[in-house]
This record gives C-alpha cells, structure tokens and sequence, in this order.
C-alpha cells in the first residue's frame, strides 16, 4: 500500500505494526510512545525503546461511527459509517483503539475475536494515501 | 475516624439548561444571583470567587473567576479559576472549601456556566499533532460517544445487559427530569421510543447520550460557624470532595486517549478509576454506601448509570440492572439515583454539570425538590467522571 503515514511516529505501514515504547529500566510500555520519561511512578528511568508491538490481539469491546465526526477527522464524501475496536494486545498489557478496515460486518463482531493490524487508507489529500493503523479480524481456523 | 472537614451551603441556584444560544456569562451570573438570594448574602460579602471554566468561549471561558467577579462587580474578592473537563465545578469546589477550612475565606461563590456548540464536542482549533484530543478525531474519527459505546457494550458482555436494560435508565430519568423547571428534556419516554431514535454508537441510540446543553449553576458556601451565626436553616453541608487521580496501571481506555496503560511491568492497583474515586469520599467523610439517601452520577450515557450503581457500591459488580429493575433507584425507592432527572434530562454544560449536581442534592436535602422530592433525605452523594483521569465525588448531608 503507498503512501504516508496521516500522521508520522504511531505505526511502521511496511510492517505494518503499532510502534510503542518500552522502558529499558521496568519494561513498561507505552502507546503512543513516550519519549524521553517512563510512565510508571516507581520507575523514574528515562530511557526508553522505541519497539513494535504485538501485531495480533483480541477485541476487547467495539462500537460504530454512525455519524460523520466533526474536524479534524476527514470523511469520505458520503460519510461512510465504520467501526471502532478496543484491542486487548496480551504481551505489552494494553488496549488500543482502531477503525476496523472498510466492509467489516457487524454480525462478525465479538468480544474476544482475534484481529489484526494492517495499513489501510485513512483519507486522500491531493491524490496521495494518508495512511493509518486499522483492525481486521483473523480468520477463525476451521 | 477524624471528624469530617465541613463547610456549609447558604443557597444554590441555576441558570435553565437548554440550547439557548447567549453568552455564558449571562447564565453564570443569573445562577449566582439566585444562589446569593437564597443565601440571604449581599453579592460584596463573597470574599472568594471560585469559577469552573469553559474552554469553548474564548479568554474569558479560561478566566472564569474573574469573568464573572467582573460581570458581578468587581469588588477586590480573591478569584480562582479551575479547568477539569466534566470536574471542573467539583475542583472549583474544593478550591472553595479549602480556602474555608484554611481560614482564608469566609463567604465564597463557586459558579460555572457554558455555551456550547451543535452536535458533537470537537477538539479546540489547530494542527496539533501531539495533542490526543486532536488525534482521536483525526486518526480514529472516535467521538466522545465512541468511548460510551465501548463500555456499554463491554457491558453487555460481562454481565448480559440488554438494549432494553439501557434504555430504562432514560425512561427513569425522563420521568424524574420531567419534575424539574431547569431541566432541558421534560417530555417522558418509552422504551421503544428510546429504541427507536437512531443508533450513534452502538449499542447506544441518540436519546441515550447526553446532549450538549447551555446552562449555569451557583453555591454559595461558607464556614459552618458563619451558617449558624446567621441562622441558616436547615444545615446542609458539604463534609467530603474527592478529585483523585486514577492509580497506575489504569487499564480502562479513557476518554481522549487512544490506549490504556500498560500492566505488563506494574500489577494492577487494588481498584479501577471509577470506584476509587468513590472510596476516596467514603473514607474522607467515614461513612459508607448504606448510608446514603441518593446518588447524583454522570450519566453521558444511560449505561453508564449502571456502572456507577458498582463503582458507589450501591449493588455488586453485574447487579446494577437488577437494582434498576426493582425500582430501587427510582423516585420513592430504596436509593434513588438522578432524581434531578441526571444529563438524560439536563444534557451537559461541562463546567455548570458538577455544580448542577450539588444544586439537586441540596434542594433534595433540604426537601425542596419539589414533584421529585426524596422523602426524609439525609445523606447525599454526587458522582462524575471527565478527561485525562478527571472525576469527582461531593458527600452532602443534612
């Protein structure tokens, strides 16, 4: 997928994987990544990792978009409603948020799926992608 | 137990919530004029003005103690200002009572109002790419009601809550809200009418989330030695305010953020955000979840008064629909909750909402609450939650 990230510093688009951070002195992570201080109030370290993070996790709740969101999001011209999932990954002890990617089924939804990242297409401004991080399931095995 | 640290309420009052369209300061100062009628105080005895910002209105939203000192008359009283999301009145009010307790004021007015915009809350103006306010719209399109959406159906899958069971909160509220002049949604509703408005954030319809609301509250407070020396009758004061921060690792996705923190380093602390804040309060006033008579709480969304039925330990973890459907937190039952008819009534004005919820417990406190009064309520307990960790509790008590 070409393109640039909507946004630089939150997901690596060629390997299509969150980029966090991790403290060299607890092993707390961060998503966003903290730059510069750990988060953890025991810790005080300030050196942190800057680290791809899991690429699977599972669906720890979701919703819709019905609505078009107001700026600074930029819709699709019609607004196109979506979905947003909370994604547990189990590794770094976090709950993320993303769309799921276009053409998702509600009916496929669950608490406790198995999903995906992947680089998708956020918007288009001037006929180049602006990339972001999205969510789609994983195939249950048969 | 140490003795609770009290200070007294004088008088409250409000500005209607509604969509109005004027200035804020408008509402602020006809809410504070009503609070100073009902204390029997002179606007030039106020010796402190704590006001609860509004960051939607310009400088003088950020300024708001001394937007509305000078709107009153500027009388050379102290001034504060607090900014604290949804919190912002409870932090205006702790600011207040800790210059009570200090010694350092006598007579304070604490008042916020706000004008808002249509439709969904936006991120203040600006190409900030470090903010997470900004992000989250521009990244995820994720609304504030995005947030509702995830917990209501997080909720639905730990307890098996229903469509139904959510939209019966409305119903309550509507029917309580129904009795009060300052609400902005007076008009009783029906399960399926709930049901039938469109869905925002599924689960959640629209008649379910709080609208954005114009509108202002005011107190006037003051030590309890200054109240009985000028015979304020009946005594109602405020004996705790609890504006905690959650405990590292707080693992509940919170409002603007797009990630929890991390527990893969750190071990969960004893309890989420929601219920410490509410411990705070019970052990700072000593007293306990049976003891009250009411609960004021932040319903953004109809599901979400059924998580704050846990977090007050007003039920067990997963009861919350069960006490709903007894009628217990109705009007005349056991521990009514919203009797003011909650923001499913009122809709929100984010720095008024927390005063607002004083107000309603004062009046209920002092039986006044009329058409809606809660028969011999003693204790009181307001509830709210707002962003980057902001929430807060006030404990009442006659």
């Amino acid at each position: 997928m070409t393109g640039t990230p909507a946004v630089e510093g939150f997901f690596d688009p060629e390997a299509q994987a969150l980029i966090g951070s991790k403290c060299t002195g607890c092993g707390t992570y961060a998503f966003p990544a903290r730059q510069g201080f750990c988060p953890n109030p025991h810790c005080g370290s300030d050196t942190v990792d800057l680290v791809p993070l899991s690429r699977t996790g599972k669906i720890w709740s979701y919703t819709s978009a019905s609505y078009q969101p107001p700026p600074p999001f930029v819709p699709a011209d019609p607004f196109v409603p979506f979905f947003i999932l909370a994604v547990e990954l189990a590794a770094e002890g976090l709950v993320v948020l993303g769309q799921a990617v276009a053409g998702t089924d509600a009916q496929d939804l669950r608490v406790g799926r198995d999903v995906e990242v992947v680089t998708d297409v956020l918007f288009t401004e001037d006929g180049e992608n602006k990339l972001v991080w999205k969510f789609k399931l994983v195939e249950a095995t048969k | 137990m140490t003795e609770p640290k009290r200070v007294a309420v004088l008088g409250v009052g409000m500005h209607p919530w509604g969509k109005w369209g004027r200035n804020f300061v408008e509402y602020g100062v006809a809410a504070a004029r009503a609070a100073l009628e009902d204390a029997g105080v002179a606007w030039p005895q106020v010796d402190l003005v704590a006001g609860a910002d509004t960051i939607r209105n310009g400088y003088p939203g950020f300024i708001a103690g001394a937007t509305f000192a000078q709107a009153l008359g500027f009388t050379g009283s102290r001034v504060s200002s607090s900014y604290a999301a949804c919190a912002s009145g409870a932090q205006a009010i702790a600011n207040a009572r800790a210059q009570i307790l200090a010694g350092l004021s006598e007579v304070a007015l604490v008042v916020g109002a706000d004008t808002t915009p249509k439709g969904f809350f936006a991120p203040v103006g600006g190409n900030r790419t470090d903010d997470p306010d900004w992000l989250r719209f521009h990244l995820l399109g994720a609304t504030n009601p995005t947030y509702f959406g995830l917990y209501a159906r997080r909720r639905m899958e730990r307890f098996g809550s229903t469509a139904e069971d959510f939209a019966s909160v409305k119903v309550k509220n509507a029917r309580h809200g129904a009795a009060n002049p300052n609400a902005r949604y007076r008009k009783q509703v029906t399960i399926e009418e709930v049901l039938a408005s469109p869905m925002v954030a599924d689960p959640l319809h629209l008649q379910e989330i709080c609208a954005t609301s114009d509108g202002g509250a005011a107190l006037i407070l003051s030590s309890v030695e200054f109240a009985k020396a000028h015979g304020i009758k009946p005594l109602v004061t405020i004996d705790a305010v609890s504006t905690v921060t959650p405990v590292y690792p707080n693992t509940t996705i919170e409002m603007p953020n797009f990630a929890t923190d991390s527990s893969a380093a750190v071990p969960l602390p004893k309890m989420g955000f929601r219920p410490s804040i509410t411990a705070a309060i019970y052990e700072e006033a000593g007293i306990g979840p049976k003891d009250l008579s009411m609960a004021e709480v932040y319903d953004l969304s109809t599901a979400l008064e059924l998580d704050w039925y846990e977090d007050l330990g007003l039920c067990g973890e997963g009861e919350a629909e069960q006490l709903l459907r007894s009628g217990a937190t109705t009007v005349g039952g056991r521990i009514p909750v919203n009797p003011s008819g909650g923001l499913a009534s009122f809709g929100e004005a984010i720095p008024a909402q927390a005063i607002a919820q004083v107000v309603e417990s004062v009046l209920q406190l002092r039986g006044e609450a009329h058409g809606r009064q809660i028969e011999g309520a003693r204790v009181a307990i307001t509830a709210n939650q707002g962003l980057f960790g902001h929430g807060s509790s006030v404990l009442l008590r006659r």
